[in-house]
């Protein structure tokens, strides 16, 4: 799938996916990389390591430096896919040096998902196992 | 993206190493949004201040742009604190907390950035004009300058706002351009909204249905900008909403196109459904008010109904140094004081780490604040009006 260069870089790994919004800021622990927002479908789950998919961001736009410290203690994602990056995300994603893209339709990435992320070229690629 | 030619010297260095990095930023934020050049802001407010939210390494980057002598070019603000900034320690905030806080306010105040940590840079003498293109950060801050001063910004990240306040420019697109300040949903409100609270009920319910949209309220009959700052804060939060509208109330409500929008409706169950979601709690071991920073109306409120009375459990309102001085001289702060409660500057309850502190309940009024403490401060929450909460720890 092709969609638009948010941040370059290039990444594969399993895919984390998720249809809900995601706020960095009071819903994922920088420090362990865990979704900690309640009610949130990935709670309990690691994004570390992982190719994150979800639609876009929201809430706090100190979410920037969360996804910055992400990366800064070695538990960021090692991509993000969007179907909308909004400005949160992307200043966090360019200032971490995080591969990112959007425009992708995101529903069709299942979680588990080996997804190979080209961000320099915006292009993903599905490797079902 | 069109630059000028002295911004093109930027991005080649001329300016210095902090300059490139920063405006390479915004350039790059700008392409991807498809800006066709860069526009002047009028101020600015930087969010990412506490320690808590953005730990050693936004601190390390903080203190390497101050140390390489980056400043700012127009009026900055900051957003709250993790902590009172001069009373601490009488609050019981952590010493090796503190210490590393104002590490965070020197590398602030190195910049040229007006070190006052408020929410609410409106109440606090950073004040936009109607159409004044603006790089603000906190969720709320720009919900309330977009939306009910009429402001334009987008919702910046942290590290953008400090790159817009250092090259005193932002990439042009987004809620800079007047089409896409357009409404994409209409909201009927079918209840009547009393306690401030209320309102921000209301706020997380949309927020949580409209997610990124920009809504156009009907129905709201009267709301003072106290309530204003609950409801777009509530929206910010459960959703990601900057802008919304709302008939007869906001500016811009009377300018933009509301023709065939989607609609859909709140009532009084609703709102009756969101306080019982938004409670998980019984008991508040603390209530705290402020959430956006309390205003004076708010706190001379508070005042009046705590004047003579002894509370059984801790009260603190939140807000900002300058709201806090003048409730020290209408003697508002003495009243609430010796009722056994606390009127804390520059910081809030989201943003403190309440968690260390003893506190596992939170009673709040705040729609924006019942939707981050249980995240962020692993707290249960008590959402009620404030009626309700001073009533339960007097």
């Amino acid at each position: 799938m092709k969609g638009r260069t948010i941040s370059p870089g290039i990444a594969e790994s399993e895919a984390i996916v998720t249809t809900e919004p995601i706020g960095f800021y009071g819903g994922i622990d920088p420090k362990t990389g865990i979704v900690i927002e309640k009610g949130h479908p990935l709670k309990g789950q690691k994004i570390s390591g992982k190719i994150l998919v979800f639609p876009f961001g929201k809430g706090s736009t100190v979410g920037s430096y969360v996804i910055y410290g992400l990366k800064k203690n070695g538990v960021a994602p090692v991509g993000i896919i969007n179907k909308e990056t909004e400005t949160i995300v992307a200043t966090g994603v360019i200032l971490a040096g995080i591969p990112c893209i959007d425009h992708i339709e995101i529903d069709k990435i299942k979680n588990g998902d080996i997804v190979n992320l080209d961000a320099d070229n915006a292009i993903c690629t599905i490797k079902k196992i | 993206m069109h630059l000028t030619k002295e911004e093109e010297k930027i991005l080649n260095g001329e300016k210095g190493e902090v300059m490139e990095r920063l405006f390479r930023l915004l350039v790059r934020l700008g392409d991807i949004y498809d800006a066709k050049k860069m526009i002047p802001v009028g101020s600015v407010q930087v969010a990412g201040v506490s320690y808590k939210s953005i730990g050693d390494p936004g601190t390390e980057f903080l203190e390497d742009i101050a140390f390489k002598g980056a400043r700012v070019k127009v009026l900055t603000y900051l957003n709250p604190a993790g902590m009172d900034l001069e009373d601490w320690k009488k609050y019981g905030f952590p010493a090796d907390f503190a210490k590393n806080q104002l590490r965070i306010m020197d590398a602030f105040k190195k910049m040229g950035i007006v070190v006052t940590s408020t929410c609410t840079p409106y109440l606090a003498g950073n004040l936009p004009r109607f159409r004044e293109h603006i790089a603000w950060s906190e969720s709320s801050a720009v919900s309330f300058s977009n939306s009910v001063i009429g402001a334009r910004t987008n919702r910046e990240g942290g590290p953008s706002a400090l790159a817009a306040a250092i090259c005193g420019v932002t990439a042009n697109y987004g809620l800079h351009l007047w089409e896409r300040r357009q409404p994409t949903i209409k909201v009927n409100v079918k209840v009547d909204l009393n306690f401030n609270s209320d309102f921000g009920a209301l706020g997380w319910y949309i927020g949580k249905q409209v997610k990124n949209k920009i809504p156009y309220f009907t129905g709201i009959k009267n709301a003072n900008t106290d309530q204003l700052k609950a409801l777009g804060a509530a929206m910010a939060a459960s959703g990601a909403v900057a802008l919304y509208h709302v008939e007869d109330i906001t500016p811009e409500a009377d300018l933009v196109n509301t023709k065939g929008l989607e609609s859909i409706s709140i009532g009084k169950s609703e709102i009756k459904e969101t306080y019982n979601l938004l409670s998980t709690g019984k008991t508040p071991d603390i209530v705290i008010f402020g959430c956006p920073h309390a205003s004076l109306r708010e706190i001379s409120t508070l005042a009046d109904k705590l004047d003579g009375k002894k509370l059984k459990r801790p009260v603190w309102i939140c807000t900002s140094r300058m709201v806090k001085e003048a409730a020290e001289r209408m003697g508002f702060n003495e009243i609430i004081t010796k009722a056994g409660g606390s009127i804390i500057a520059d910081t809030c309850m989201v943003v403190s780490p309440i968690e260390n502190m003893g506190y596992k309940t939170t009673g709040v009024n705040s729609g924006k604040a019942a939707n981050y403490l249980p995240g962020f401060c692993k707290q249960e929450v008590c959402f009620a009006n404030i009626d309700d909460l001073v009533e339960g720890q007097l």
